[in-house]
């Protein structure tokens, strides 16, 4: 058992896009503030800080989870991804952001991290989902300026060019 | 919106959890997939003062047939049980009613355990468990009980569990043969929770129609195998027994037509 005080900050560490990094959070401190204020990443976004929105959906040991929901302490150990594990070390964009890209799947960009993030675990667990399928999982973002036919198009882009390479 | 301070012990074992609780009495909560729980601590709604994590307890993960029962441990996640390949057969109303709760990205994360525990009256996962008359595992320092959950849960967001308790596992009666089930919900967005969510089994002899959303808990009706008028009749006296009630969502009178329309549709669905 661990027992963590309120008031005090206590070290974690974990594996965030593939390095390990570490620094201190009192238990109160969500992950999504752990990773913008402490480590200072910008990928990860916050818009309702009550889990309906979706901008903050990142990959916990890859399973799709909301970082609003989770507090820092409750990583430790343990692997998570953002938005910025997604490009390549040049920068280059994956086949999902350059779908994105093509189809006009986002404008702002604010809810875009999110879905990203989603659809890398969603494609992992549904290789080939047909419309229906991608805009119920969808239903988990919130996007207030693009809406969501250019993401379900980039997606179904990406099913197909998947499916050619396999 | 930040939660206020709170000590946070992890959980390795559900004797580590039950004495935490013990020590604490009402102060502690637990914290399983967080889905209802941390919106509520960031709204601060609640501000206990130690969180108990039980979502990394190994024993409490699991999914297992124990006699007429599909036991659910505390620790599964939603997602878990829905990819469960028996699922539709051994609990074919779970299976139905599961894509309606939340999302992907919630269900990942959410228990099925938590959302009992949580005991919202539009919940779809209380309403099954009601349902097919299934129960509960309660456990604390001094013992277990087992609750049905007609007994559990009380009424809007309270249920019998004592401070210093946890459910340990829900348990989900074996489809019956000869029974057909059938699950159907309104909902202002897919995943959003429900305005009105009905369930119902049907077998040669018995119609069971449960409505979750108008009452402050999942509420059940039993009647013979009936149909035409006589069911629309019954339909209609049950819609104003429910009551109801006017919030931004939805009219009292908007829901009753919901227990109407969509009971009628589920009864239909599981006669076949
Ligand atoms: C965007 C969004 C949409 C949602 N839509 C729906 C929906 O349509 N339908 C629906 O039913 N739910 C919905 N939910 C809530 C659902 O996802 C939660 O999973 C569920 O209500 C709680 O489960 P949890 O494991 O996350 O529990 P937590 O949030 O961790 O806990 C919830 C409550 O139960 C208590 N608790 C949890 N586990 C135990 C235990 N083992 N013993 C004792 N007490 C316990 C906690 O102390 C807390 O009071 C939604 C949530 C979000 C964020
Ligand atoms: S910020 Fe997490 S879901 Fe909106
Ligand atoms: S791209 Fe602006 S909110 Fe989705």
């Amino acid at each position: 058992m661990s027992e963590l005080s309120g008031t005090a900050r206590h070290n974690i560490s974990f594996t965030l896009n593939g390095e390990t990094v570490s620094g201190s959070a009192e238990p109160r401190m969500l992950l999504t503030d752990f990773l913008n204020y402490e480590l200072g990443l910008t990928g990860n976004h916050v818009g309702c800080e009550h889990g309906v929105c979706g901008a903050c959906t990142l990959l916990i040991d890859d399973n799709p989870e909301r970082g609003c929901l989770t507090f820092a302490v409750q990583v430790d150990g343990r692997d998570v991804k953002t938005v910025e594990s997604l490009a390549g070390r040049e920068g280059d964009l994956n086949d999902l952001q350059l779908a994105f890209r093509k189809h006009h799947a986002l404008q702002c960009g604010y809810c875009t991290p999110g879905v990203l993030m989603s659809l890398t675990a969603y494609l992992e667990h549904t290789p080939e989902p047909n419309e229906e399928e991608l805009r119920d999982m969808l239903s988990g973002h919130i996007c207030r300026c693009t809406g969501y036919v250019g993401m379900v198009k980039a997606a179904l882009d990406v099913v197909e060019q998947r499916k050619a390479k396999a | 919106m930040k939660p206020k301070a709170f000590d946070y012990m992890r959980a390795n074992s559900v004797d580590e959890a039950v004495a935490g609780l013990a020590k604490t009495g009402e102060g502690a909560r637990i914290l399983a997939g967080g889905q209802s729980m941390v919106p509520i601590l960031n709204f601060r709604l609640a501000d206990p003062e130690l969180l108990i994590d039980i979502s990394r307890i190994k024993e409490l993960d699991y999914i297992k047939i124990d006699g007429n029962a599909v036991q659910i441990g505390a620790a599964t996640r939603q997602a878990k049980v829905m990819a469960w390949p028996e699922l539709a057969d051994r609990i074919p109303l779970l299976a139905k009613a599961l894509p309606h709760v939340g999302h992907f990205q919630t269900r990942s994360r959410g228990t099925i355990c938590g959302s009992l525990a949580h005991a919202d009256p539009s919940s779809e996962i209380p309403l099954c468990l009601a349902m097919l008359d299934g129960e509960v595992i309660l456990k604390s320092a001094s013992g277990e009980r087992r609750l049905a959950a007609a007994d559990f849960q009380t009424g809007m967001l309270s249920t019998a569990k004592r401070d210093d308790e946890m459910l340990v596992a829900a348990r989900f009666p074996i489809a019956e043969a000869g029974t057909g089930y059938a699950f159907d919900e309104m909902a202002q967005r897919r995943g959003d929770f429900a305005i009105v969510a009905v369930a119902a089994t049907v077998s040669a002899s018995k119609i069971r129609l449960g409505v979750g959303g108008v009452a402050d808990k999942p509420t059940i009706v039993e009647w013979g195998n009936i149909a035409g008028d006589e069911l629309d009749d019954a339909l209609n006296a049950f819609a104003w027994e429910l009551g109801g009630y006017d919030d931004v969502h939805a009219t009292a009178r908007y829901r009753r037509e919901l227990v109407r329309r969509l009971g009628r549709r589920v009864i239909e669905e599981a006669r076949t």
